[in-house]
């Protein structure tokens, strides 16, 4: 008994040991936590660095799931090296950390790596002839979008219901209340984007409201999905940024910039986000799949105020907009 | 240790705003719906299963037909799955892409039906040892002079299981409570109308209102405890036969 324990113990330290080694000589190790929708477009990129000569050698380990639980778990310690998240507003929770520099946005392309828009995802035929905002509110459609206090995407989205009333010259109380007809509309609330697909693909609703990128890439893996860009919708940037106390800053920052080069950027074409390359975007294949909108709006829009005073004024868990909403929504009376 | 800090960590949290922003939250409209709709729902599944769990424990136990030893083991899958696939069974049996026609996905009726099946085995468990170990003589005495089979149920049969169903009602009943992962993904998760608790708490931690997120978890923490403390009772009352 003794003896085989102390044999499985020698094997497991060999083990360990050989794991460790093979590790060491690998040379560099970047630690990428991101949100969930570009896992597989970051992997091919990951694989085109690593065929440059500043990308050779270093290996990755990547961490995806939320964006908000992904930017929260990095400010409480997990090891990242860099972050690619969903929201500006996550990078800006690990500037608050001290986590990320405080001039992250004024890098290359603001510190975005690639944008897309919110759009609808649309039954075969689009049988309720959606078209624009105003088509969520006739009646019978039904409306699928995630939980605003749970799935950043949701929050994208109800920020673009609002802008897109504002764009076409409402005021801001009549572009609130479209908000709140709108989720009279809504008939499940997911945790996260990519759970409010699968309850959409799952045959709920007439219309999920989403990301092209996210349209695209369920496309892409064979989901029969269809969907509408809106004349009036929201530009989505997605930031990647630097964690400031990483060991090896400079390939970081070689691997940013290489996020933002063209061939990382028809990568991230070809995946369904839309460059922020200037090449890229211009090239006629990039143009037709990804038309262009009047309407398009951001999110520092002046009826928008940016991140901070958006999460503020819709999203506080006290006394936020959606919380109202969500209220007059379930209320006795409707209930 | 490994129990009892966590606990004592939570309650710490749900008071970090002190006694007012504890009641604040847990009477935060939201949260009382959730609330709400969480003990009603744990309630009735509970309720149903003390029924069928003690029918499919006694043809278990007393019947014998073939199959029966696989229908024993199918009893205990929904302990062995992740309660997501239980989910995702429930969603494709009763969604609207529903091979018997029956759409309840995104109802209250659905997570009744998700809740039930994770819950199951909790009645069957508690029941089908304490009906193999009744001793059968006592009922045929019964017969003998005469009593009815309803009668030798519930004067001799019922007693003896009673605190096995009672056990097994408790046990599910808090499962219920705490129940998130099969929920989630057939319920809808609306506020006011299919959002349980612990859906309620997730969308709470995940928007940064840890305080709010806490104190509804020390309510269904309350609750869970008051249950098991109810079980020791029972069991207490159970055995006092044996040791008077």
């Amino acid at each position: 008994m003794t003896r085989t324990r102390s044999v499985a113990a020698a094997v497991l330290a060999a083990l360990v040991l050989t794991t460790v080694a093979a590790a060491a000589s690998k040379g560099t190790t970047l630690s990428l936590v991101a949100y969930s929708t570009p896992k597989p477009v970051i992997a091919k990129i990951i694989q085109a660095w690593q065929q440059t000569p500043d990308g050779s050698g270093v290996s990755f380990t990547t961490s995806f799931g939320p964006s908000t639980n992904q930017a929260k778990a990095v400010a409480a310690g997990q090891p990242a090296d860099l972050v690619f998240l969903s929201t500006g507003d996550d990078v800006n929770l690990l500037v608050d950390a001290g986590l990320v520099n405080a001039t992250w946005n004024k890098q290359s392309y603001n510190g975005i790596a690639a944008d897309t828009v919110v759009v609808f995802a649309v039954r075969d035929g689009n049988p309720k002839h959606i078209k624009g905002w105003a088509d969520l509110v006739k009646p019978g459609v039904q409306v699928v979008t995630p939980n605003p206090f749970s799935s950043g995407s949701a929050k994208w989205n109800i920020l673009a219901a609002y802008g897109a009333q504002r764009a076409l010259g409402k005021t801001d109380a009549q572009a609130t209340a479209y908000v709140k007809q709108l989720f009279t509309h809504v008939v499940s609330q997911d945790t996260s984007g990519s759970n409010a697909t699968n309850t959409f693909l799952s045959g709920k609703g007439d219309v999920l409201i989403t990301y092209e990128s996210e349209a695209i890439n369920a496309r892409l893996v064979g989901k029969n999905i269809q969907y509408v860009i809106p004349r009036q919708t929201m530009l989505i940037e997605l930031p990647a940024a630097a964690i400031s106390k990483s060991q090896n800053l400079d390939k970081v920052n070689s691997f940013l910039r290489f996020l933002k080069s063209v061939p990382a950027q028809e990568l991230f074409a070809q995946y369904g986000f839309r460059p922020v390359n200037k090449t890229v975007a211009a090239e006629p294949t990039v143009v037709k799949e990804f038309p262009a909108r009047p309407g398009i709006f951001k999110i520092d829009a002046k009826y928008i105020g940016g991140w901070r005073n958006a999460d503020k004024v819709w999203f506080d868990p006290t006394n936020g907009r959606m919380v109202q909403i969500e209220q007059a929504d379930g209320g006795p009376t409707t209930g | 240790m490994i129990v009892a800090l966590p606990i004592a960590a939570l309650v710490w949290a749900s008071r970090a705003q002190g006694a007012h922003g504890f009641w604040h939250w847990i009477s935060a409209p939201e949260a009382v719906a959730a609330l709400k709709l969480t003990f009603a729902m744990a309630g009735l599944v509970a309720l149903t299963n003390a029924v069928f769990g003690t029918v499919i424990a006694w043809t278990l136990v007393r019947d014998d037909y073939r199959g029966k030893n696989i229908v024993n083991a199918i009893i205990d899958l929904p302990f062995a799955m992740p309660t997501i696939v239980a989910g995702l069974l429930v969603l494709a049996l009763y969604g609207p892409t529903s091979p018997v026609h029956v759409d309840v996905a995104f109802t209250r009726t659905a997570i009744y039906l998700v809740l039930l099946f994770v819950t199951l085995p909790f009645v069957v468990r508690t029941v089908q040892p304490v009906l193999y170990e009744l001793d059968t003589q006592m009922e045929e005495a019964a017969r003998s002079l005469g009593a009815r089979e309803s009668t030798v149920f519930r004067k001799i049969v019922l007693p003896s299981i009673l605190p096995g169903i009672l056990s097994g009602v408790a046990m599910a009943f808090a499962r219920a409570l705490g129940e998130i992962g099969a929920v989630t993904i057939l319920s809808g998760n609306r506020p006011f109308r299919t959002e349980v608790a612990s859906v309620y708490v997730f969308n709470q931690n995940a928007s940064g209102n840890g305080t709010g997120a806490a104190a509804v978890a020390v309510v269904l923490l309350g609750a869970s405890f008051a249950l098991l403390l109810g079980i020791g009772g029972i069991r207490r009352l159970a055995t006092r036969h044996e040791r008077a």
